[in-house]
């Protein structure tokens, strides 16, 4: 798989010169492959936010350099803009970003920055709405008086009405109740088999992401700890667990039924695979 | 970029300039800034500079911090200098096009960036050292007098103390909105002024709207908390004078009668 | 042991907007909390749960029905501050409810608007921020703190004011899952070492595993109560709910289905890992 986007010894320090100097990121080097569906896991402080907020170049690397393609995303400062249409960030609790007297022209403002006719924004403003399960009959409406999680989805929506190549959503679940939860990501997986484009998801949970993502990156004190695929990460539970981590509750049992001589692969992370192999176990057996 | 603002930001600790009772260290900058003004001269200046240095040096501020302070009101300084230095009639020392260049201007105009700079670094250094908290419970207790005339002082405290509390949270608000805007293409550098006025839009209403649910969540917490005004309320910390206020209190007052009769002789 | 909030045929409406009929937000809610005890209150978002916490200390008044916090009558206006003082109340978003810079002066601001003497004022705060494992942050600013921290500086806060019972309005909602574990830790550790009643409004199940007994909302109506045991491996009827049943629910159900010999009401980890070992 090609790159679209690659990170290369970044680093970010806040606040140099004064007492509350921090490096956030610290020599960082990590690749976003064509298509992929990624999730990104840190707890709140692990870097998780600076990182993902260089990927579409809302900060600038106090070291180490971007790429967006084959192109480094500062080499001309001019032309930032061009890179936040094309890495589309989805910011924790985005609802609280919306301003418009309605739906559709809070969604077709992006589009609209983009420079875009109004028959394409029109297709754009719509074909967004749909992906994130809202209907033809909120555009007119005012986003103020839409319910929390309809909020959510017009936020999310004015992202991906500028139809990014890379569209990155950092906590998009957080504080909605489970039915809620299940149906954005939900929206968001199809989203990502539609349109075929890589998408990024941060996320502290870790049952969220394991049942979401073909590949984790794990962050930790500013640094990537771990990455690989869910069951390779998962496979290292115990490190997991050391930098503060939570495995998911499937794998937590797997790993206990493990520890008390069952025969079974501790790193499995969904109810449905550890089901199976249990079932198999038994099969084997009987 | 606006994290960097330090305006009202308290830094914590525990030296003699922290410990003052506030009320002494309002009426201290009060009398500060009483001396800067009656201040005529190179020896007078010297005086309150060397108090200014002092209180920094008993604070343990770091005088960056101060410096810091100062960048946003720069421009103010500089402008006020430049029309102080052009415009001051008396001994000329050059002269160009309508412009004339005396030596009051230039003595005017530096007295002038000394007495605003070291104005707005003592009033820091009062924010820097005095928990808002306990700013406004000085400044409660100093006009308490007032509410004789139905003046409503508590009140009034609790308005200041609680929008010193919320800087830095909408401070880190703006940042967070300016950013998602920025992400979905937003553009607040480039155009004209209108341009660039309407590009604001986005940030102040979702803004707005944050300030009013905060303000309404809160005035239910503090409810929550029994809070009821200003009537049969106690306080953690009760402010009282020692001896260290009193002592201080005189040294300050020195150097304003010093000012004052250094002033007397053109000093 | 008596109860410390009891709710009467409990009804209420938000105003409706012009033109609407306004929609009931709890209708006909009768239940009582014991004090000392540890209680979870589930539902969706919109399932009246909140609605019902911010009855608990008058913070919103009874349209039909009634409620009684400690006996008091929470109608009577004259009682309200004796009523806020006996239940406490976080909410969920840690920035909105905290009133001063400094974290010390933050906690003393309940006990400060009682008129508590100052000497005492000062031993009830160093003990709340005891309590909530707060203590070397006495004089930091809450905004320098993490999202768990600060909400337990407003739990400190509460305690401060000795109340009998706190009422947590999805006060975990917005943290992340360290934050959620301090605050829990913390509010378990008051429940058991200093017998303050809880209620915590939640809809993350895992935290309802850790309740003597869990009540979950519906519609403005209560149509589960019960142990934790009880309420929690009916999976179906919570997903019917719009909530979701612990993943170890949702395992054991499905090696139920496979013909597994397994009980459905192991909620941790342990649990679940023996029942599966004695089934194989």
């Amino acid at each position: 798989m090609r790159p679209i986007i690659r990170v290369e010894n970044l680093t970010h320090t806040y606040g140099v010169n004064t007492p509350f100097c921090r490096s956030a990121v610290k020599d960082v080097s990590m690749e976003i492959y064509e298509g992929e569906f990624l999730g990104i896991i840190g707890h709140t402080g692990s870097g998780k936010s600076t990182l993902i907020q260089h990927l579409n170049g809302l900060l600038q690397p106090t070291g180490g350099k971007i790429y967006l393609g084959d192109r480094d995303i500062w080499a001309d400062p001019k032309k930032i803009r061009d890179v936040r249409f094309q890495v589309g960030l989805v910011f924790q609790y985005p609802e609280y970003q919306l301003f418009e007297e309605t739906v559709y022209k809070d969604v077709s403002f992006g589009p609209k920055n983009m420079g875009l006719d109004g028959k394409e924004i029109d297709r754009r403003v719509r074909s967004a709405l749909q992906f994130v399960g809202l209907g033809e009959d909120m555009l007119e409406k005012s986003p103020f008086d839409l319910s929390g999680g309809q909020k959510r989805r017009v936020a999310i929506a004015g992202v991906i009405a500028m139809e990014p190549k890379v569209l990155i959503l950092d906590e998009p679940s957080a504080g909605l109740d489970p039915a809620g939860r299940r149906s954005l990501l939900e929206n968001i997986r199809e989203y990502h088999r539609k349109k075929g484009t890589t998408v990024v998801m941060v996320s502290h949970s870790m049952d969220e992401v394991a049942e979401n993502v073909d590949r984790i990156v794990v962050l930790a004190n500013a640094g990537i700890v771990m990455s690989g695929t869910p069951h390779e990460v998962f496979s290292h539970a115990q490190e997991l667990m050391d930098v503060g981590l939570n495995v998911p509750q499937v794998t937590q049992v797997a790993m206990e039924l493990k520890r008390r001589g069952v025969d079974i692969d501790p790193a499995v992370y969904t109810v449905a695979d550890l089901r199976r192999a249990l079932n198999d176990l038994r099969g084997g057996r009987a | 970029m606006l994290k960097d603002i330090t305006l009202g930001q308290f830094f914590p600790g525990n030296t003699l300039a922290h410990r003052l009772d506030p009320r002494t260290k309002i009426i201290l900058v009060v009398l500060y800034i009483a001396a800067l003004f009656c201040a005529k001269y190179f020896v007078s200046y010297a005086l309150v500079a060397l108090v200014l240095v002092i209180s920094v040096k008993v604070s343990g501020v770091h005088p960056k911090a101060l410096v810091k302070g100062l960048r946003p009101i720069v421009f103010i300084i500089c402008f006020t200098a430049i029309l102080n230095l052009l415009y001051t009639p008396g001994e000329e020392l050059v002269s160009f096009w309508i412009f004339t260049i005396t030596k009051e201007g230039v003595l005017q105009a530096f007295f002038m960036v000394l007495r605003f700079t070291m104005l707005i670094m003592g009033t820091f250094l009062l924010t820097y050292t005095t928990s808002p908290i306990s700013l406004t419970d000085g400044l409660e207790s100093l006009l308490n007098p007032l509410k004789k005339i139905h003046v409503p002082v508590h009140e009034l405290a609790m308005i200041m103390s609680i929008a010193l509390r919320f800087i830095p949270t909408l401070i880190e608000e703006t940042d967070k909105i300016m950013s998602a805007q920025k992400a979905r293409g937003a553009d607040f550098e480039s155009g004209n002024l209108l341009q660039k006025a309407k590009a604001l839009v986005p940030i102040l209403v979702p803004l707005f709207i944050s300030a009013f649910r905060r303000a309404d969540e809160l005035a239910v917490a503090m409810e929550c908390r029994c809070y009821h005004g200003g009537g049969g309320r106690t306080k953690l910390h009760v402010l009282r004078y020692e001896a260290r206020d009193y002592l201080v209190l005189a040294g300050f007052a020195a150097m304003l009668a010093a000012v004052l009769v250094l002033g007397h002789f053109g000093l | 042991m008596s109860d410390i909030v009891r709710t009467e045929n409990l009804t209420f409406a938000y105003p409706a907007e012009e033109g609407q009929t306004p929609v009931n937000a709890l209708d006909g809610v009768s239940v009582a909390i014991r004090e000392g005890s540890f209680v979870v209150i589930l539902g969706h978002n919109g399932s009246g749960k909140s609605t019902l916490a911010k009855h608990m200390n008058a913070v919103l008044l009874p349209g039909g029905g009634k409620v009684y916090v400690d006996g008091m009558d929470t109608s009577d206006e004259s009682l309200l501050l004796e009523i806020r003082r006996r239940v406490g109340m976080v909410f969920q978003n840690p920035d909105n409810q905290i009133v001063a810079n400094v974290v010390e002066e933050d906690v003393a601001f309940g006990p400060e608007n009682l008129g508590v003497p100052t000497e005492e004022i000062r031993r009830r705060v160093d003990g709340a921020l005891k309590a909530v494992g707060m203590e070397e942050f006495t004089l930091h600013a809450p905004h320098h703190l993490s999202g768990g921290q600060k909400q337990r500086v407003a739990i400190a806060g509460v305690i401060a004011m000795e109340p009998k019972c706190i009422v947590m309005d999805e006060s975990t909602a917005m943290l992340d899952p360290l934050g959620r574990r301090e605050v829990l830790d913390t509010v378990r550790r008051l429940n058991r070492e200093k017998g303050v009643t809880i209620v915590l409004i939640t809809h993350h199940m895992d935290e309802a595993a850790l309740a003597d007994r869990v009540v979950v909302m519906d519609n403005g109506r209560v149509v589960m109560d019960g142990a934790p045991r009880e309420i929690l491996p009916q999976m179906a009827e919570l997903r019917a709910l719009g909530l979701d049943a612990p993943p170890t629910v949702e395992l054991l159900h499905g090696l139920k289905e496979d013909g597994f010999g397994v009980p459905l009401d192991a909620l941790d980890i342990q649990e679940c890992a023996e029942a599966i070992c004695r089934a194989l």
